[in-house]
């Protein structure tokens, strides 16, 4: 009986679900006259608000630039901040029309959660960090080395499966919050310290000598973080997919804020396509021909967003790594705009 | 001799009198009934139990206070525009609390991410906030009958104009997502305040109440409300609504946790002061209803001052807990000021070592002055009220 009543609930939300999201999303948001992004509590250089309280990131910016896409002003956008248990409810329910909150792309995400991610906006995955004077050069030297870990996270997991498959022997060191992790390894209580990549340059700058520490070129585990949307609008689906593929392409091609005036009269063809003085790409979105143009002016190519916000550009100086260009041997790669 | 005292036996000689016609000043008691070293000798060092304890709080005080004044002033950074203030350098390589941290994000504490130019109406509830607090409060302010209809009537309509904005005034609106910082502490503390007291009288009375509808009613909503945790009503609002109501018909995120703030204090309030009714004697009951008072007149004149004057220290307990519970609004995702301070103290651009303990710092004087306030507060109502007692 349960049972039936369980999956009845779950069939009536699943209707409920879907008869939301069927509604066509960008002629809510052009009705509406601003986009609602789903975002974080606070990450740094992902999401976070600045002195005045603007949201500022590479998840904010990469939210601003569909704003920028489709109303040709990237202010035209609210921020709901969204806790990890919260976010997919806030998406389904329609409260927000993208996610954008640094969510790894998984296939139970992708499939079951009814979500649909549109690409990916930062390759991260699991890193260390050790103390220089440790004299290690590879993550592959710290067998018997204990570890600092924040207890119950996917991290501490993904921590165990590496040492095991490398056969090393690992003394793991666990705490409750990230704070404390951070605290007991520069107390010394542990050789090393694990957390995302991201994470490891932002909390480095946290002790008291950063320079005496370094972050291991190994990334363990693979965490594509990208923004995501509903089920059932394939029009939106396209719009966020391809407002990030415009800014890959745009760095590509070596358009930016600064030139992306001097390009629109362009000869290149690649170009011309990607800020709209050439082709109806836009249209087939139902979004203005200039779509490219308007994300470029107001937001910037995609390293200009990288190096911005986690970049060379901030504090964090994240180098670029994956979240290169395919040419420059990275993984960002965006298909053709033609 | 001095020269007084020549004076002053200076009659005995003529009228053979050998009595003092002027007292000698009285020699000041033994060091050892006043004074410091006296009251230290009484209050400190009586008895092995509390020299030892003496001691140990001394030795205490000696081991943790040296640290945390250097921490906090002498080694600390007062000025400065990013991290670079506040990180470790070989010239600097002690760094104590980050203040230019604070004070660079003072305003983001205070008012979270307000727009800008319309800062000034925060700024200007604050104001008429204290304007009524000072009025309701400080007993020889003129007029306080027209500070109570100024309070809770006026100031609720008027801060609700300013806060949320009405466009037909020249205010535009803010929405409540952009409000953060101690503005929203301020907020959900003083709806519930002010809702919790009323509400929580009625739910006591309707829970002693022999009507039985009021009776059930009273149980069931302070019992239910008093089994589950805030934190998870508050959860339930903000992941189970959203799957059964369209967006657009939720209510306000700020106003569910307003609601439910305001709902949870009274459900305590309630029991409080049914404590209250409970330790009135039958028989102040019993003489109201032989003066022929009416319910209501029983009531407001006889059994209600007496009750909640009993129930202060159990009232302002409640109000403490209730301000420090205002930090769970931050499960609906909206910045209270605890919240504002976790969110600023990750930016990198603030990155150092000290900058949380700073943060947390700050948000602990802040909590600690407001509840120690009302604390004050509330000892100097009740030694006011229990000079009664004492006649």
């Amino acid at each position: 009986m349960k049972k039936i009543l369980v999956s009845a609930a779950a069939g009536a939300l699943a209707a409920l679900v879907s008869s939301v999201a069927s509604a066509g999303t960008l002629d809510t948001v052009k009705q509406k006259g601003f986009v609602q992004c789903g975002a974080n509590t606070g990450l740094a250089g992902f999401g976070q608000p600045d002195a005045q309280g603007n949201w500022t990131g590479l998840d904010v910016d990469t939210c601003r630039a569909i704003a920028a896409a489709i109303f040709n002003d990237p202010t035209k956008i609210k921020f709901t901040p969204l806790s990890a248990k919260d976010r997919f409810t806030a998406l389904q329910s329609g409260e927000v029309d993208v996610l954008v909150r640094n969510t790894t792309w998984t296939i139970s995400r992708d499939t079951s959660l009814g979500l649909n991610f549109t690409g990916v906006n930062y390759y991260d995955g699991q890193g260390f960090m050790v103390r220089k004077s440790l004299k290690v050069a590879s993550a592959l030297e710290l067998g018997g080395a204990s570890v600092c870990v924040q207890q119950g996270t996917t991290t501490e997991l993904n921590l165990a499966d590496y040492f095991r498959a490398n056969k090393l022997e690992l003394k793991s060191v666990t705490f409750a919050t990230s704070d404390e992790t951070l605290k007991a390894y520069e107390a010394g209580r542990c050789d090393a310290f694990t957390t995302d990549a991201s994470g490891l340059y932002s909390e480095r700058l946290r002790l008291s000598k950063p320079d005496e520490h370094m972050v291991l070129p190994e990334i363990i585990s693979k965490e594509p973080l990208g923004p995501s949307v509903r089920h059932g609008d394939d029009q939106w689906f396209d719009i966020v997919k391809w407002t990030l593929y415009a800014q890959l392409t745009a760095e590509e091609l070596g358009v930016t804020q600064a030139n992306v005036d001097q390009m629109m009269k362009s000869e290149n063809p690649d170009v011309k396509r990607l800020l709209g003085t050439e082709g109806k790409f836009g249209e087939a979105m139902g979004l203005p021909n200039d779509w490219g143009y308007r994300i470029i002016k107001h937001v910037g190519n995609y390293g200009e967003m990288f190096e911005r916000t986690v970049g060379q550009g901030s504090p964090l100086k994240i180098a670029r790594g994956l979240n290169a260009l395919w040419t420059k041997g990275g993984l960002q790669y965006a298909p053709p705009i033609r | 001799m001095t020269a007084t005292d020549m004076s002053a036996h200076a009659p005995a000689r003529d009228g053979q009198r050998f009595v003092r016609s002027v007292a000698i000043e009285p020699s000041p008691p033994p060091s050892s009934i006043v004074g410091p070293i006296a009251w230290m000798r009484e209050h400190l060092f009586t008895g092995p139990v509390n020299i030892i304890l003496t001691l140990l709080i001394v030795a205490l005080g000696l081991y943790v206070l040296p640290g945390l004044i250097r921490f906090m002033f002498i080694d600390a950074v007062w000025s400065g525009a990013d991290r670079e203030a506040c990180i470790i350098t070989p010239e600097r390589p002690v760094v104590g609390a980050c203040w230019a941290f604070v004070r660079d994000r003072a305003a983001y504490f205070t008012y979270g991410a307000y727009p800008m130019p319309q800062r000034w109406r925060v700024d200007v509830f604050f104001t008429l906030l204290a304007v009524g607090v000072v009025w309701l409060l400080w007993l020889r302010a003129p007029r306080r009958d027209i500070g109570a209809i100024y309070a809770f009537v006026v100031l609720p309509i008027v801060s609700y104009l300013l806060l949320v904005g009405a466009p037909a005034l020249g205010l535009p609106y803010v929405e409540t997502t952009l409000w953060g910082g101690i503005l929203v502490t301020i907020v959900c503390s003083a709806v519930g305040i002010v809702v919790s007291l009323p509400l929580g009288i009625l739910l006591a009375l309707g829970r002693r109440s022999t009507m039985p509808a009021a009776k059930l009613i009273s149980v069931i909503f302070i019992e239910f409300v008093r089994g589950v945790p805030l934190i998870t009503v508050l959860f339930m609002a903000s992941v189970m609504l959203p799957l059964f109501v369209p967006y657009y018909l939720q209510p306000d995120k700020l106003l569910r946790a307003l609601i439910g703030i305001a709902l949870f204090a009274s459900a305590y309030m309630a029991e409080v002061v049914r404590a209250g009714l409970q330790a009135m004697p039958k028989g102040q009951y019993e003489g109201a209803m032989a003066l022929g008072l009416p319910y209501v007149q029983m009531m407001r004149l006889i059994i209600l001052p007496q009750a909640l004057k009993v129930t202060i220290p159990n009232i302002v307990n409640t109000y403490i807990g209730l301000f420090k519970d205002t930090t769970l609004v931050v499960i609906v995702g909206i910045f209270d000021f605890l919240k504002a301070i976790e969110a600023a103290r990750i930016d990198p651009r603030w990155a150092a070592p000290t900058v949380s303990a700073t943060g947390y710092a700050y948000a602990a004087v802040f909590y600690f002055t407001c509840c120690y306030l009302m604390s004050r507060y509330a000892r100097t109502v009740e030694a006011r009220l229990a000079k009664a007692d004492k006649r």
